[in-house]
């Protein structure tokens, strides 16, 4: 996590714990959220064991379900791949210290957005039309995002319930463009924009049964981490997110921050949005609104906010996500299963944040 | 249904619709206001909603009385609020992030245990007839209200009495502006803002419980589009003020109204942003209202979310 070691060289003159500053600090950063995963899979079980269903089954299914074979495993991959990219629209903001939960919205509009330009350009090449549905995407994310940002920065609005209230109005833009001025006349049951052509649509790794979405979302994870731990950019960011007066005293452009940080996090859920239009839907509909915003969510505050860790916490998810329905039919158990099981692994991961800087003797522990 | 209305059938029909539609806003608003005040925000009351309304219809079910189904749904929203309050008391847990994890576990319980109860009827709450005195349908169903919307009035009086008028609210109002004033007054700041955030929870499953028991009147997964959090909203724009929250829900229900009003006159094109028209107005609202400089007038000042 933290890079900065400065401080245990400085103070680290008189006598030598076992671990410097910087160690504890990463270990820590490991042992804390792998305990409190383990301590939520221990809650959840014992929740089905008093509902009279055996855990180590659920847990086996989980396994086999999600990782087991090759086959669950690319499952697992396809399900996560839209939330690497809706976890960074979470986790972005937070290096600011802002809690942006609205990414629902930049994903739905970033796809219908990427619906809508596809076909415009059917005479162009398919990279080209791809090309344009990503940017599409991303502009749409981008500035429904950005402009909670900049409602947070010009106005004082509080970005968590503005985000969520965008996240509404964007579902309700989707609903009515889809069903109204955008339908498709031969969509009847379910109706949906004009369906992509076959060169739009984004395909699959060559080997695998996954869409090149997964792998766009592993760089974005990898790309945010690299920025934010290498560069200026990522480091005035952490600082500003630290205490933004000692920030902007220090001539960081704390606003600046706050607009390309939020623009950049909704540009990820929308570039997710209109992946899932071009590798998966195969045009925009109300399926676009299915959570994975606000799944992203959770997989941030798993990830502790941290771009690169959010790759196994997706995995994780979309893992339990791609076993759900097997586990419900050999079970018996309601769908809503997975969703207590998140609700719990939150819950356990939260919690955990105040044995931090406690778990591991500190050499300036306050005693 | 609507003969010889005419375009009255709207304002009549959005009266009807904001009489009913904002008796959860109202009841959500009421505790999360009282959560606020003492310096914490519970964005998990969406989820206690949800649970509620499973808990009411369980609890009206199994005992067939609907009144011992809204004591249910508060117990169990008492209990979410306490959750929330003990997590929240121990050192580093954030309340807004502790708030969206208990979203999704109150949804997820309420799915998990309401999935037999999505089959059964219910008995429902009663309503009373206060448009008994007019011969026209319309608006006698528009002044069929419910026992709890008037509840909730009387709620919302005696809370801005307690606010400004009783020693509680004044111990409240000072753990929620400066903890540290609190602590040297010697009054204790955890015990008191984990009753007001269940208070809070016990306000939003009784709001559950009117939805399943009242309007819409059903269980079943899509039972809340948001109310809970949009109560968290509209708290702020009503700032801190119970009487306020009165007016700001009533506004809401209103515009939550519009569009099945609309409807029922023909009026079908845009329904959805009809459908958008409460959350752009929130919107609109702190757009105008806020500043970059100050924090909000009257917001408590240990309230993470106003700065």
């Amino acid at each position: 996590m933290s890079e900065i070691t400065q401080g245990s060289s400085f103070a680290g003159a008189a006598a030598r714990p076992l671990l410097g500053e910087a160690a504890r600090r990463r270990l820590e950063g490991v042992l804390i959220p792998v305990t409190a995963l383990l301590v939520g899979l221990l809650l959840f079980g014992l929740f089905i064991a008093l509902n009279g269903k055996s855990p180590e089954e659920f847990y086996y299914l989980v396994y086999r379900g999600g990782f087991g074979t090759w086959f669950s495993l690319q499952n697992t991959m396809t399900r996560a791949a839209p939330l690497l990219l809706t976890a960074l629209c979470v986790a972005l903001p937070a290096q600011l210290g802002l809690v942006v939960i609205g990414g629902e919205g930049a994903f739905v509009l970033g796809g219908l957005a990427a619906a809508v330009v596809g076909p415009l350009f059917g005479f162009a090449p398919g990279w080209v039309a791809i090309g344009l549905m990503a940017l599409a995407g991303i502009c749409a994310g981008g500035t429904w995002i950005g402009l909670v940002g900049a409602m947070r920065h010009y106005r004082g609005i509080n970005e968590t319930i503005s985000s969520l209230l965008m996240a509404y109005i964007a579902i309700a833009l989707m609903h009515h463009f889809v069903e109204g001025p955008l339908k498709d006349p031969a969509s009847l049951n379910k109706p949906s924009t004009v369906p992509l052509g076959p060169d739009m649509r984004v395909g699959e790794i060559p080997g695998m049964d996954v869409h090149w979405g997964f792998a766009v979302g592993i760089l974005a994870c990898l790309l945010a981490g690299f920025v934010l731990s290498r560069t200026t950019f990522g480091f005035s960011a952490r600082i500003a997110g630290g205490n933004a007066r000692a920030a902007a005293v220090q001539g960081l452009p704390v606003g600046r921050l706050i607009l390309a940080f939020t623009a950049a996090a909704g540009a990820a859920a929308g570039l997710a949005g209109m992946i899932q239009v071009a590798a998966v839907q195969g045009s925009a509909n109300a399926s676009l609104a299915a959570g994975y915003g606000y799944t992203g969510i959770l997989i941030a505050f798993l990830a502790r906010q941290n771009p690169v860790a959010i790759i196994p916490m997706a995995l994780l998810i979309g893992g339990i996500d791609a076993a759900g329905g097997f586990i419900q039919r050999r079970m018996d158990l309601p769908d809503a299963t997975v969703l207590v099981l998140q609700g719990i692994l939150f819950v356990a991961i939260l919690v955990s944040e105040t044995l931090s800087g406690r778990l591991l003797p500190s050499r300036n522990a306050k005693g | 249904m609507n003969s010889d209305l005419g375009l009255w059938a709207v304002p009549i029909a959005v009266l009807g619709g904001m009489l009913r539609v904002s008796t959860p806003f109202l009841f959500v608003s009421l505790g999360e206001c009282v959560t606020e005040k003492s310096g914490r925000i519970n964005l998990g009351l969406e989820g206690t909603l949800v649970f509620g309304a499973m808990a009411g219809y369980g609890g009206s079910y199994l005992t067939g009385s609907p009144w011992l189904g809204v004591l249910a749904a508060g117990i169990a929203g008492l209990l979410f609020g306490l959750l929330h309050a003990a997590l929240c008391s121990l050192p580093k847990v954030n309340d807004i992030a502790v708030g969206i994890a208990l979203m999704i576990l109150g949804s997820g319980l309420a799915f998990f245990f309401g999935k037999p109860l999505i089959q059964p009827a219910a008995p429902m709450l009663p309503g009373l007839s206060l448009g008994a005195w007019s011969s026209v349908p319309q608006v006698r169903a528009a002044l069929e209200v419910s026992p709890p919307f008037l509840i909730g009035v009387v709620v919302a009086v005696l809370l801005l009495f307690v606010f400004k008028r009783t020693r509680i609210g004044l111990v409240l109002r000072m753990v929620g502006d400066s903890a540290d004033a609190a602590r040297a007054m010697g009054y204790p700041i955890i015990p008191v803002r984990v009753a007001a955030t269940a208070f809070g929870g016990f306000m939003a499953g009784v709001a559950g419980a009117y939805l399943s028991l009242y309007y819409p009147g059903s269980w079943n997964e899509h039972i809340s589009s948001g109310q809970g959090l949009i109560a968290v909203a509209l708290v702020i724009f009503a700032r801190w003020n119970p009487l306020a929250c009165l007016g700001a829900a009533l506004i809401f229900g209103g515009a939550g109204a519009l569009g099945p009003a609309l409807q029922s006159v023909g009026v079908t094109s845009g329904y959805y942003l009809f459908y958008a028209a409460p959350y752009i107005l929130t919107l609109v609202i702190l757009f105008v209202t806020s500043s970059p400089r100050k924090a909000l007038e009257g917001a408590p000042r240990e309230l993470s979310i106003t700065r």
